[in-house]
């Protein structure tokens, strides 16, 4: 691919490229149609929060070529408030999944035509596979009032689960 | 002659309908009978269990992610087994293999006996459930026999299983095989060539190979539309190429080919559980000897220091996992299931994914229902085998 540069991730499955957004979707045309690759399933597409280091966000791309009995993950760094286009045109299943990032992580596909919630309810706030979404929030139970949690709580909460994971 | 007008109608189907497996709601646009367009709505089972796992131990999250397909239960913690023993970095016995192979298999039978039962009921067999279901039963048992559970039997860990055999554990399997493929038989006398059955399905809810590739759908569905493509075979895991058995696939693409294809799958399944259960010793290794893993035996946490301390980590803070990532794709019984995990090095996933087989059929829905009958909408669904736990999550 002309004027583009790639960089290759580490990992113990199947080969990991990191691609620049702006380069995605042409990437992954080449991908599926250079008839050495032939890249023709989606499988899923997801992403990992790796708060707190900067860009927070990676977008995960699985690809499987059954002709060639190949996979590989494409991955795409986002920080918050990225648009990161969406690859629907080349794989139409990329449609739901990429809804799926948006209501979980809050990641915004550019010219996505149907970005909606899909898991949680239109009215949901926040975007729950966050890092910093509340989880272990402990607190009576609020029946008939949605749940409000303070910032020193939520600080809390986050250095509670550091604290957690330093355990080893 | 006045003019005749005509309008579409919205119909709402759903989410509490007896054959959308779950809780799926479908918007349809009709035109007449005919469907103009589709529009499915999930989560309704939507429980966060990628977001619960994260603050489980590694261990811990296997009974979580078998809840994900209810039916499938163990090929859900088998893919996340092997994911989690590839960034490990473990090889397991082959006594231990060959044991997750027949397990496997037999829970792909299971699944599919529901799949039989509950898709010829909706088109009208009605029986077809009970006798569907009598065999599973069995299975059903075979699993209460080696865990305790059965449905959701978490007999599957990692480094290994969680015991040895149960005693009688042979004698079951074998009791189910023998009788197996003569019932199989009687399945197909009441279906394969029923003529309205193949009238509710030939020709029903065609998709071709292409479309199924590119809305990511690898499984019964493209296998139906004459792909070969089984993970089994294209990218071995397990013991899998040890054994001897035939990928099967249908040319048509439509409901009665998804038949045809889910029953020989089945055959298949039989063939490769009769060989396993031959090679598969009583009493052996059932699990790994790598102590990062699996607790040392009880003589020897009773009388040495060292397997004290190693027994009192591994059930107090777990084991740590190399930080990384790992994809494992298994052949689940409704397609391509795969769990992708990220670590960050500590006894906790960073993050826990699984590659969910049925949110891509019930995404593809539409393409495949827009154009026919209302009342192929009920063939389609059922053929396609979404289990809606494994869509949401």
């Amino acid at each position: 691919m002309p004027g583009a540069s790639f960089e290759a991730g580490k990992s113990v499955d199947f080969t990991t490229i990191y691609v620049p957004a702006d380069r995605l979707v042409e990437t992954a045309r080449a991908l599926r149609d250079t008839p050495s690759l032939r890249f023709n399933v989606i499988i899923e597409v997801t992403a990992v929060d790796y708060l707190p280091r900067a860009p927070r966000f990676e977008v995960v791309y699985h690809l499987l070529s059954v002709p060639n009995r190949q996979r590989i993950r494409l991955k795409v760094r986002a920080a918050e408030g990225d648009l990161i286009p969406t690859i629907q045109e080349i794989w139409p299943g990329a449609g739901w999944p990429e809804r799926e990032v948006y209501d979980m992580f809050g990641i915004i596909f550019a010219n996505h035509p149907d970005l909606r919630r899909i898991l949680t309810p239109d009215d949901w706030e926040g975007h729950p596979a966050r890092k910093d979404y509340p989880v272990q929030i402990r607190k009576a139970v609020q029946t008939y009032e949605p749940l409000e949690v303070s910032e020193e709580e939520f600080t809390a909460n986050l250095e509670r689960d550091r604290v957690r994971r330093q355990v080893k | 002659m006045a003019e005749m007008r005509t309008e579409t109608m919205t119909v709402n189907m759903g989410p509490q309908h007896p054959s959308t497996h779950g809780v799926l709601r479908l918007i349809l646009e009709l035109d007449g009978e005919t469907i103009k367009s589709a529009r499915p709505t999930i989560g309704y089972l939507h429980t966060g269990i990628e977001k619960t796992a994260e603050q489980k131990k590694w261990q811990q999250v296997i009974p979580l992610v078998e809840r994900m397909d209810y039916l499938g239960a163990q090929s859900n913690s088998l893919a996340y087994v092997l994911s989690v023993e590839k960034l490990l970095g473990l090889e397991m016995p082959e006594r231990v293999q060959d044991i997750r192979v027949l397990l496997a298999e037999l829970q792909r039978l299971a699944s599919h006996l529901v799949w039989l039962g509950t898709h010829a009921m909706e088109i009208g067999a009605v029986s077809m459930l009970f006798y569907a279901l009598r065999e599973r039963e069995l299975l059903m048992n075979i699993n209460e026999l080696v865990a305790g559970f059965r449905f959701f039997p978490s007999y599957f860990r990692v480094g290994g299983l969680r015991d040895d055999l149960p005693r009688g554990f042979h004698e079951a399997v074998t009791a189910f095989l023998d009788r197996f493929p003569a019932k199989l038989d009687e399945y197909e006398g009441l279906l394969t060539k029923n003529d309205m059955f193949r009238r509710r399905t030939e020709g029903v809810g065609v998709i071709t190979q292409e479309d199924a590739f590119a809305w990511g759908l690898v499984g019964p569905v493209s296998r139906a539309a004459g792909s070969d493509y089984d993970v089994r075979k294209y990218f071995p895991y397990l013991t899998y190429a040890n054994y001897d058995f035939e990928v099967s696939t249908a040319k048509e693409g439509d409901v009665f080919a998804r038949y045809r294809t889910r029953i020989r799958e089945m055959r298949e399944s039989w063939k490769i559980c009769s060989q396993a259960i031959t090679r598969i010793s009583p009493t052996g290794a059932w699990a790994c000897d790598d102590t990062r893993v699996v607790p040392p035996p009880k003589d020897k946490v009773y009388t040495e220091m060292e397997a004290l301390i190693q027994h009192f980590l591994i059930y107090s803070q777990g084991f740590t996992v190399p930080a990384g990532e790992s994809y494992v794709p298994i052949e689940g019984p409704r397609g391509e299931h795969g769990v992708y995990i990220v670590s960050d090095g500590t006894n906790r996933p960073w993050r826990v994914k699984m590659r969910p087989p049925s949110f891509m059929a019930i995404q593809a829905l539409p393409k495949i229902i827009e154009g026919g009958m209302i009342a192929d909408v009920i063939a389609v669904i059922g053929s396609t085998d979404v289990v809606m736990g494994d869509c949401d999550r």
